[in-house]
């Protein structure tokens, strides 16, 4: 007996000992740099996609355009009727006495007007209707030049590419480069990102419509899934009986929390537009939609910023004589408030970066007008970024990432606010 | 005029509050004790009048289109709408309704301008009808509830039963989702299944909805077979999973066991950032950097990569997911009672020993459970795919190859197309039914073995 543990004795100082202790050693440092790898390439994902969309998307913030001096001809212009006249003439002869020598050459006419954009006669159009004294003057004029143009201006196209792979010839290049030195063109901040509708031409084309879509349709969202949300959540809280129906429908509530979006746009297709012959596109049947998604987020929210209000408050409110209702919107309430608007707000958020349902009910729909109510055709800002993201104009490329950068912009601000109400209101009891 | 209906109801809630308010006043100034306060009298007709009288006004907004369009359809002339397809009978609706709206293109036939002036006349009674209607259930409603202030009345049981009920109705809000979602899908589906063999659609090898609209189109004749799309959503699913799930485990060691609170405190909101870009900039990132990437990376290798290989869509998938699963192992390791890591620091583990032979097996039930809810997610998900991923539907499992989901053909499928007579459109709701029970057991059992692990320790 004794004899044994004698050779069993470990020896503490040996060269055996050391080497499992280093070996030990050794995957501890494994499983920590395991632990650091994963997270450095999560964080260097999420750097990677910041980095890609700001990259590309920061271009989108500014636009080139071309100041130009148009003779607003009387004879191409009814006086009486501005919106009718013939603007396109009145560009191209501007462009003309910047280069006398192509007056007569209809194909190299046609390349110099190509470096406007379509929408160049509009703006003008648009300048003359809102005030017809002009015409007959000479008026200086900034217009947005064409897609291939503003890339070629952001050294987005390369002019050392074969002439045959790019886009512009070097003609029109050397076009471009004498009005530049003639001082023309200039590259202020492209305020029609916000404050144009959709267009085909990315030159054009803007969030307005999008935008406007977007808030129609978390204002019906939060006008239905607040309240009802709040309701229900009271209800199972503080009243629901503990039987099968309440168990039926918090386990309901929990499944619905984790149904894939697009069934939720397959249930909107079918019922809101199918049997109720609600129109298509309209922000507030998206809306609609959206708030079926959010309502168990906010009732999950206010249930658990109901249960960390403690039971002394209610019972000090029973104890005085409130019924039970009276306990709850009294008291119970107002100090859940807080963890429930934050609950809501985060929910909004998701709402507002959900796409596939509104796919669904058709919001990428191709609408250049912002809608004027929650009913008309639009678009929102995840379905128009997914409508730029499918465009084949290279300009929608920056245009895509600039939209993204808009719409994280506002889910960060909402967040932001969702953090702020936390951190400020939060009690600890 | 819908806003006035809403309006004349806003006023008439308030002059029932007023009124009932003071009829208690009085009563009270005459020396007789009420059982409820006055407000409860007020806010009693209130509720009375407000709760019917605006559901009216939705079911009224809500089934005035169906109705007055079908009016219209009645009121055509006989034979006008004979042999056409669902889709003819709408584009002919939609025309009335843009000529009732004053754009005309062209010369429109003369029982179109007729119609358009009837739906026009239509919309007008309708409007009408509904503010006298309002203003007709309001009076009474007021009246009624005028009658009932008296000292005994229990004004504020009254409040409290119709609260009561308003919030029951929307704890119920839930259940109504929850049958619309199946009952809407059941039905379309079943419909699906009286054109296509259920057979053919759950055991068939070939996808190609494109199915010729007239007779003279040349398209393929259409098969349904979801084994292909099945199959595709399973290779990018398990992509997504092999990038997130070890990504996801070890951040979540690291964070729960080697991470300071400081470097916590930081490092864990910037993961949930993570979570919180929406998916459709998930797609977008997919096709403007990940699959260029792969892409070229493939040709260096002289790999023959497909432009939309699941290869892309999977790894943006499983980089959504990483704070998903590394948020459910945390909670999960925290979750594992103290005196298993004390005791087991205690006779000498390393924190990785403690990790890889106590937490982690303890932890085990709840981290199953993380990693089968973001199966369902990546299941589930669809804008990534629908960027990233192929439209055509392919027997094979090569993560190089482009592959199709059950999520990219329900969009695909019904994007643009509203007529719910033809086999495609059908085809998308029988795809959602499938997709719905899949992530439906997925979750259930998932929440499941989170829920029975949770009851070890508490």
């Amino acid at each position: 007996m004794t004899e044994q543990t004698a050779s069993n004795k470990f020896d503490w100082a040996g060269p055996a000992f050391k080497a499992r202790l280093n070996k030990r050693k050794r995957s501890q440092l494994t499983l920590k740099l395991l632990g650091l790898g994963a997270i450095s390439i999560a964080f260097g994902m999420l750097f990677l996609l910041v980095a890609s969309l700001v990259s590309t998307g920061y271009h989108a913030f500014t636009q080139t355009h071309i100041e130009v001096e148009v003779f607003l001809d009387p004879e191409q212009i009814n006086a009486d009727d501005p919106n009718r006249g013939n603007y396109r003439q009145i560009i191209t002869d501007t462009l003309v006495t910047q280069f006398p020598e192509v007056a007569d050459d209809r194909a190299e006419l046609r390349k110099l007007t190509s470096i406007l954009s379509n929408g160049a006669q509009f703006s003008i159009r648009d300048e003359v209707v809102a005030d017809p004294d002009l015409i007959g003057q000479t008026v200086t004029f900034k217009v947005p030049v064409s897609d291939p143009y503003d890339q070629l201006n952001k050294g987005l196209m390369d002019r050392e590419t074969p002439e045959e792979f790019r886009r512009l010839k070097n003609e029109e290049i050397a076009n471009f480069d004498i009005l530049k030195e003639r001082g023309m063109v200039s590259k202020p901040l492209n305020t029609a990102l916000i404050t144009n509708a959709d267009s085909r031409f990315p030159e054009l084309a803007g969030l307005k419509g999008a935008i406007i879509g977007s808030f129609y349709a978390l204002l019906t969202c939060f006008l239905l899934s607040f309240p009802i949300g709040i309701g229900a959540a009271i209800y199972l809280e503080e009243f629901a009986p503990k039987n099968k129906v309440s168990d039926l429908i918090e386990i309901n509530i929990n499944n619905l929390a984790a149904v894939p979006s697009v069934v939720f746009g397959l249930l909107a297709l079918a019922v809101f537009l199918g049997w109720f012959g609600m129109p298509r596109s309209a922000p507030f049947v998206g809306g609609m939609t959206l708030a079926l998604m959010t309502l168990p987020t906010i009732i999950i929210a206010t249930r658990a910023s109901l249960k960390a209000v403690p039971p002394s408050i209610r019972e000090a409110a029973l104890g005085v004589g409130a019924s039970k209702q009276q306990v709850v919107f009294g008291h119970v309430l107002p100090l859940a408030m807080p963890g429930i608007l934050t609950g809501t707000i985060i929910g909004l958020a998701q709402a507002l970066g959900e796409t596939a349902p509104l796919l669904l009910i058709g919001m990428n729909a191709f609408i250049t007008s912002a809608p004027a109510t929650p009913f008309d055709s639009a678009t929102a800002l995840p379905t128009q970024i997914f409508i730029w993201a499918d465009s084949p104009e290279r300009g929608f490329v920056s245009r895509t990432s600039a939209a993204i950068l808009v719409l994280l912009s506002f889910l960060i601000m909402m967040n932001g606010i969702a953090i702020f109400l936390r951190q400020k209101f939060q009690r600890k009891w | 005029m819908t806003l006035l209906a809403f309006l004349i109801l806003f006023c008439a809630v308030m002059i029932g509050y007023m009124l009932n308010l003071r009829a208690a006043r009085a009563i009270r100034a005459g020396g007789t004790r009420l059982h409820s306060l006055d407000g409860f009298h007020g806010g009693f007709s209130a509720l009375v009048t407000l709760v019917p009288t605006f559901f009216i006004i939705l079911f009224w907004m809500m089934f005035q289109g169906t109705v007055i369009q079908s009016l219209v359809k009645a009121g055509l002339p006989a034979g006008t709408l004979e042999g056409l397809g669902t889709g003819e009978v709408q584009l002919i609706m939609s025309e009335i309704r843009s000529i009732a709206g004053g754009r005309i293109f062209g010369t429109p036939e003369d029982w179109k301008l007729e119609a358009a002036d009837r739906l026009v006349s239509l919309r007008a009674t309708s409007s009408i009808l509904l503010v006298v209607v309002t203003v007709i259930m309001t009076a009474v409603l007021i009246l009624l509830s005028r009658k009932t202030v008296a000292a005994e009345f229990r004004a504020r049981q009254g409040v409290e039963k119709i609260i009561l009920s308003l919030m029951i109705g929307c704890a119920t809000v839930a259940i109504f989702v929850t049958v619309g979602i199946v009952g809407s899908l059941m039905f379309e589906t079943y419909r699906f299944f009286e054109m296509v063999p259920i057979a053919d659609f759950l055991f068939g090898t070939t996808w190609e909805p494109q199915i010729p609209i007239r007779e003279d189109q040349i398209a393929a004749e259409g098969a349904f077979g979801m084994v292909p799309v099945f199959l595709g959503t399973l290779v990018i699913a398990t992509i997504a999973m092999i990038i997130a799930t070890p990504i996801g485990l070890f951040s979540a060691i690291y964070l729960h066991e080697f991470a300071s609170d400081r470097a916590r405190a930081y490092i864990k909101p910037l993961l949930e950032i993570l979570a919180g870009v929406p998916t459709v900039v998930y797609g977008f990132f997919a096709i403007l950097v990940i699959a260029p990437a792969i892409r070229s990376f493939g040709t260096d290798l002289g790999l023959p990569i497909a432009p939309n290989t699941a290869l892309a869509a999977g790894v943006v998938m499983g980089i959504m997911l990483v704070p998903f699963i590394s948020s459910f192992a945390d909670d999960a390791l925290a979750a594992v009672p103290h005196s298993l890591r004390d005791g087991s620091l205690a006779l000498g583990a390393t924190q990785a020993e403690t990790i890889s032979k106590v937490l982690f097996p303890a932890a085990i039930p709840g981290i199953v459970g993380g990693i089968l809810l973001a199966v369902s997610r990546a299941i589930g998900e669809t804008m990534i795919v629908v960027m990233a991923a192929g439209l055509i539907a392919k027997m094979t499992i090569n993560p190089l190859d482009s592959v199709t989901t059950v999520t990219v053909q329900i969009v695909t499928l019904l994007i643009g197309d509203t007529a719910f007579d033809s086999p495609k459109t059908l085809a998308a709701f029988a795809l959602g039914m499938v997709l719905f029970l899949m992530t439906l057991v997925i979750n259930i059992f998932a929440l499941r073995i989170v829920r029975k692990y949770r009851e070890i320790y508490d």
